[in-house]
């Protein structure tokens, strides 16, 4: 790379599978570059594992909001809505001791044993829709049949929505985060109804709560007493947060991890021999998954260095967890997909404080799906060869737009 | 080995203890990491190392002494026989 030749993010590769070539040489030679983000805006952008795992994981700063002076912007103007340009309305707080609050408030909920208690109704949700799939004939769109539906059903689960209006779930999810395929107006439109929704969902679920994750909120808060708890703005915050963080990218994820084990049959065949090693296979396709996005930005509220190099204060920075996840300085054969890596401490769901919150919840989805495939098709192949899988559009989720597979 | 977490670092990711239940749990309150074995057995170090190894917050340290460190050589040169 010359120096005076700027690079535009999304970077090309020759397949979704395989990372894009400039990686490699980036981390090599140019771990903290300047690159153009499809808005125009220019921002840093690290490569390399150990800076983009302390950038992720300072607690000072945090994704740029509308208020931040001069941030870049991902998408041209208009596009992408609320999670593209931060310019959310749903307040919630995102950084220091209040962040720090609602985290705790609303992690409790996201335990290692409860989302192992959820795991019996992920089990049954996934076999129903293997089976509805197989019903259907094949070849069949693993991500339309399994990936899109399973993340999107849990999320209603969770949020005590009835199973008949998961459809709509499905469609205001998309409409959040998918850059190119919607408008502003249309973006904005989705925002409304399902604002609309979950505040009449959140006032029925408190004249009779359940189980679930709105429940449990409420009735703390109001057991804490006025002006302690979530306000209902907050509320509906998580539930659009939850939606939006926790349903287009795992259902990408299911799609290009069974894409990655399919792409080179043998490792679908270690795992049909070794069923033990799904656990550990599912954070190695996290870690070995090139198409995940651009990256996640951080803006910067005072100077930091980085590499010997003095980045300024109000400087965008993108940091390449892909990137960082091949690096070869902290991966052993980090080019290959090695099932039964560990400890593998890729940073796909980021680090530090706002590191993903439903990490488990997408781990236990990940384990279901594997699980539930590997004993119901152990047959399942890719339906087309890896030239012929597309990504996705949009720029902030990483996904391939259909997954065709036989059995 | 002795164990340390530092709960204010902790982002309650989980990961622990998915893969240390014996050593770690999360507070029912607030989902932070609490260690209900400093000093565990042999045959849990590995698991130990890795919750260790993959916490998003580093919010696990580990203290060996030198006893330890010599029956555990054997584990550790194992961690990476993924082929």
């Amino acid at each position: 790379m010359r120096e005076n030749d700027l690079l535009r993010l999304p970077l090309p590769s020759d397949n979704p599978l395989e990372p894009p070539a400039e990686w490699e040489q980036l981390r090599r030679q140019c771990p903290v570059s300047t690159v153009e983000l499809p808005s125009g805006d220019k921002a840093t952008y690290l490569t390399r594992y150990d800076h983009v795992k302390a950038l992720l994981a300072d607690p000072r700063f945090v994704r740029p909001t509308a208020e931040d002076e001069g941030a870049a912007r991902i998408a041209p103007e208009g596009a992408g809505g609320p999670a593209a340009d931060g310019s959310s309305t749903l307040t919630l707080p995102d950084r220091g001791e209040p962040h720090l609050r609602w985290r705790r408030r609303v992690g409790k909920y996201f335990t290692a044993k409860r989302m192992t208690a959820l795991r019996p109704g992920m089990v049954r949700t996934a076999e129903d829709l293997v089976d509805d799939m197989v019903r259907n004939g094949q070849p069949a769109d693993l991500k339309a049949g399994l990936g899109f539906p399973l993340p999107v059903y849990v999320i209603c689960d969770i949020l005590g929505v009835p199973a008949t209006d998961r459809d709509r779930f499905s469609h205001w999810s998309d409409a959040f985060l998918n850059v190119s395929r919607y408008t502003g107006e249309q973006v904005r439109a989705a925002y409304d109804e399902f604002a609309e929704y979950m505040s009449a969902h959140i006032d029925a679920t408190r004249g009779e709560p359940g189980e679930d994750l709105i429940s449990m909120v409420i009735r703390e808060s109001e057991a804490e007493g006025q002006g302690q708890g979530l306000t209902d703005d907050e509320l509906l915050g998580t539930a659009m947060g939850l939606l939006v963080a926790g349903h287009e990218t795992t259902a990408n994820m299911i799609g290009k991890m069974v894409a990655m084990l399919l792409a080179d049959r043998t490792r679908w065949e270690r795992l049909l021999a070794d069923p033990t090693l799904v656990r550990t296979a599912v954070d190695e396709a996290l870690r070995f998954d090139a198409n995940l996005g651009f990256g996640i930005r951080r803006y910067l509220t005072e100077d930091v260095e980085v590499d010997g190099e003095l980045l300024p204060r109000g400087t965008t920075v993108v940091c390449s967890m892909p990137a960082a996840n091949r690096d070869e300085r902290v991966f052993t054969d980090a080019d290959d997909m090695v099932l039964s890596r560990s400890p593998n401490p890729h940073l796909t769901f980021g680090a530090g404080p706002h590191s993903c919150l439903g990490q488990s919840l997408a781990r236990t989805e990940l384990h279901v799906t594997l699980d539930v495939l590997l004993r119901k098709l152990p047959t399942l192949r890719l339906a087309v060869s890896i030239d012929e899988l597309q990504r996705v559009e949009g720029l902030l989720v990483g996904g391939l737009s259909t997954v065709p597979v036989r059995w | 080995m002795k164990v340390n977490v530092d709960q204010s670092r902790c982002c309650g990711a989980g990961q622990c203890a998915l893969i240390a239940p014996e050593v770690f749990d999360q507070g029912d309150e607030d989902g932070i990491v609490t260690l209900l074995e400093p000093n565990p057995a042999a045959d849990l170090h590995p698991a130990v190392r890795e919750a260790a190894a993959v916490c998003p917050a580093s919010a696990i340290t580990i203290d060996d002494d030198t006893d330890d460190i010599d029956t555990d050589t054997d584990t550790d040169d194992t961690t990476d026989d993924g082929h």
